[in-house]
């Protein structure tokens, strides 16, 4: 029996093994290259939590761009395919957006001695990841067609951060100024690329799996309608 | 063509409303019973604080327009009329105009109401200060605020979870909006109003609008076909 889905898993797989090595390699080596990289002079040893915290949002919105661009494809072609990419997606986003929420506070209590502050990165971080939830809602408890619901929510939600990123600039702002990774020195600009590359690599390596396992459900489904 | 087919649509909702006004009765008094919820959560020693009145206006406006949008569909769900509606041989980003020009008119209605009761209640006097920019201020809301809710409300008809999924999908969305309406009417209620900051969250506000009114007509289509 010829099930196509399994059969567009096959390359995905052939690279899997060597991602997850080097993947794992590089988080071995990630505290390594973070406790020897200088201190930052006004924040100390509590500035080192930027080497996660950070590349956590990039995988985050890497997430957020692949769901809404895949949203868009599965909404205008109709592609089931297109529909469990951006699922998976939109789910492992969500769980670097979490990572980031944490790490985030706890950085912020030391360095600017309080939790939460409403600046402009966290606001629109909140609200991503609140939208990004509710995606998570949808396709859950939404029933009858929600796959489209959801594509539609991802579209909507990565139209959205622009806007919610410039009313909360605005609004009010404390944040260490985006600009301010391009200006790293470069001994604390190394591991810190080192540990974006980490990270995009952890993205993509959750990313198969989390395919790998929605690819499988679909094939399940097919082989059980033609049972019946 | 469009714009007769979006008048129709609107007039058909305007023409039920008319005969029953159920959802305008129900809207308005929940808005003022919402308005009158924060006042005793935020008025202190009858005074409130410089910038709650502009917050209490628009989330008043949010939850009032929220209730009708579920209440405009929940409409065309019972009497099993969208099907109709949606097999007319019309364009359906024209339907989808005619939907949202009545939860917008709706809106209005009940901000008529709400903005001399904040005005009254809270000693706002300033929001007549300045009633163009206001104005603006409030239709650009309305609007960017009736686009989104309007594309949701119609693809949650489908989902038997619709009552509690479109709030939590619209309010994370619609933040731009209640961030730009509240600080741009905030910046018309002080002593001296600060009128290029009001002009600042217009323009944002519209910006928003274009998008999103771009992007929801662009959807419409293909998420209300089966």
């Amino acid at each position: 029996m010829e099930i196509g889905i399994q059969d567009s898993g096959q390359p995905m797989r052939r690279i899997f093994g060597p991602i997850f090595v080097v993947t794992a390699a590089m988080f071995a080596a990630a505290p390594y290259l973070i406790a020897n990289a200088p201190y930052e002079s006004t924040m100390g040893l509590v500035q080192k939590i930027f080497y996660f915290h950070v590349p956590s949002w990039f995988a985050m919105f890497t997430g957020v761009f692949v769901a809404g661009i895949y949203g868009a494809i599965f909404l205008f072609r109709g592609d089931p395919k297109a529909d469990r990419v951006a699922s998976s997606a939109a789910e492992i986003a969500v769980l670097f957006g979490l990572m980031g929420l944490v790490t985030g506070p706890l950085w912020g209590r030391k360095s600017w001695g309080v939790w939460w502050q409403w600046d402009a990165h966290l606001t629109m971080a909140l609200l991503v990841e609140l939208i990004f939830i509710g995606y998570l809602i949808v396709r859950k408890y939404g029933g009858l067609g929600s796959e489209k619901l959801s594509a539609a929510v991802a579209i909507f939600g990565m139209a959205n951060i622009p806007f919610v990123y410039l009313s909360a600039n605005i609004w009010r702002t404390l944040h260490p100024p985006t600009s301010v990774v391009p200006t790293l020195p470069s001994a604390m600009g190394g591991p810190f690329w080192f540990c974006v590359a980490a990270f995009m690599l952890l993205f993509a390596v959750l990313f198969m799996l989390r395919l790998q396992l929605e690819n499988q459900r679909a094939a399940l489904d097919a082989l059980y309608l033609e049972e019946e | 063509m469009f714009a007769r087919i979006a008048l129709l649509v609107l007039r058909k909702d305007v023409a039920i409303e008319v005969r029953s006004r159920e959802i305008l009765y129900t809207t308005l008094f929940f808005a003022v019973s919402c308005v009158l919820v924060f006042a005793f959560a935020l008025v202190r020693e009858g005074q409130v604080a410089e910038d709650v009145p502009a917050g209490i206006l628009w989330i008043a406006i949010a939850f009032a327009g929220t209730l009708a949008l579920g209440r405009t569909f929940e409409r065309e769900r019972y009497g099993e009329t969208i099907r109709a509606l949606l097999l007319a041989p019309a364009p359906r980003s024209a339907i989808f105009v005619g939907k949202m020009l009545g939860v917008v008119a709706l809106l209005v209605v009940a901000e008529v109401l709400l903005v001399p009761i904040v005005a009254l209640m809270f000693d706002a006097g300033g929001l007549f200060a300045r009633p163009i920019l206001f104005a603006g201020l409030l239709a650009a809301g309305t609007i960017g605020f009736s686009a989104v809710g309007t594309l949701f409300a119609a693809m949650l008809m489908r989902s038997r979870t619709r009552d509690v999924l479109l709030p939590i999908l619209l309010y994370p969305i619609t933040v731009p909006v209640i961030i730009a309406g509240v600080r741009g009417t905030a910046a018309l209620l002080q002593p001296a109003p600060d009128e290029a900051m009001a002009e600042m969250w217009l323009g944002i506000l519209v910006s928003f609008d274009i998008v999103f009114v771009t992007l929801a007509l662009w959807t419409f289509e293909p998420l209300m076909t089966e």
